[in-house]
């Protein structure tokens, strides 16, 4: 009888000890995903962004995109099992958020939708300042000008596949992983990608 | 048709790809410059709003819903103003029905008070005869 009362009483007394202890480790938990979060953010979020631009050659657009993109990726974050890299979670979500806003955009005919995407020649006039001559960066803003012609005129998962290979620099086996494509798709849909760009090069478009 | 190596056309092809890559290098680089540019720049963003196909039918029920009210107070007001005449109408038609049987009434009770008054009045002459025969009676 006293045996067991003494451990009633223990048990009285561990309680509220276990329970502080449990919140403790749930709020140092929730810190450090926080913190992985942020850093996953600081990492990403350029490249993030510089994809969104380039899609949509609007700045303000890919901004929003990119503070959704993140949004999101903030709210699903404890879902995100780590089978892919967290870059590739992330683009697909970007991926995604774009294809809503164009699908959206196309049901709002009727309303006037404000559209701050730069022409291709405005957008040809960013090159890095290197060691050129002047007529070198002129060729070279031409170029870049003739690309951006012909990336317009690419199909939506053309253009998405030819920006993640050649202005992010992702192997095929990325590009498929983003896209959910296989990896015979990308490669169909880059190589039709550069036919065009290279019929625009030589100006037979 | 398979190119030659050494051939013009192997040559053309060579510095075709060559442009390309060139372009591409340039168009990459491009697009990195001019995304980096416009990170570092402090934006308001505003919030996209999406019109949704459900937010269109909500604002198309709010609407026919407002309508539909708007239309039915309307009738309400206008059938109960016809009520309210019919009603007037038939109290106005049931006074003037009453008024009528009063006055028909008033009628017959003057026009019975006068054949009364005629043959209170015709009376004594009617029995004239009666009242001599009393009187021849009386004398034998």
């Amino acid at each position: 009888m006293r045996a067991s009362t003494q451990v009633m009483a223990a048990g009285i007394i561990l309680e509220p000890i276990e329970s502080a202890t449990a919140s403790a480790t749930a709020g140092r938990v929730r810190e450090v995903a926080a913190q992985e979060f942020s850093s996953i953010v600081q990492t990403h979020r350029p490249q993030i962004f510089r994809f969104l631009l380039a899609s949509t050659r609007d700045v303000d657009l890919a901004e929003t995109l990119t503070q959704e993109c993140f949004l999101k990726a903030h709210r699903n974050w404890d879902r995100f099992r780590g089978e892919s890299s967290a870059m590739t979670w992330l683009m697909r979500i970007a991926i995604n958020l774009q294809k809503d806003h164009w699908r959206n955009r196309r049901l709002q005919f009727w309303r006037h939708t404000q559209n701050n995407a730069v022409d291709a020649g405005e957008a040809s006039e960013w090159l890095p300042s290197g060691e050129r001559s002047v007529e070198q960066q002129m060729m070279a803003r031409e170029q870049v000008q003739q690309v951006w012609k012909a990336v317009e005129g690419l199909s939506a998962r053309q253009k998405t596949v030819f920006l993640l290979r050649y202005v992010e620099d992702m192997e095929l086996k990325e590009v498929a992983q983003v896209t959910g494509l296989n990896e015979g798709t990308v490669k169909a849909h880059l190589s039709r990608a550069l036919a065009k760009v290279r019929a625009e090069l030589r100006g037979t478009r | 048709m398979r190119v030659q190596i050494g051939s013009p056309d192997e040559k053309h092809n060579q510095a075709a790809d060559a442009v390309l890559d060139e372009a591409l290098k340039n168009f990459q680089s491009s697009v990195h410059a001019w995304s980096e540019a416009e990170f570092g720049k402090p934006r308001t963003v505003s919030a996209v709003h999406y019109t949704s196909w459900r937010v269109v039918t909500g604002w198309a029920l709010g609407c026919v819903l407002a309508a539909g009210s708007v239309t039915g107070g309307l009738y309400e007001r206008h059938h109960r103003q016809e009520v309210a005449r019919i009603a007037v109408a038939a109290e106005a038609a049931r006074q003037q029905k009453l008024a009528d049987e009063q006055r028909a009434l008033k009628e017959n009770e003057d026009l019975l008070a006068q054949v009364d008054s005629d043959v209170s009045r015709q009376v004594p002459s009617a029995m004239e005869p009666l009242a001599q025969l009393m009187d021849v009676d009386e004398a034998q």
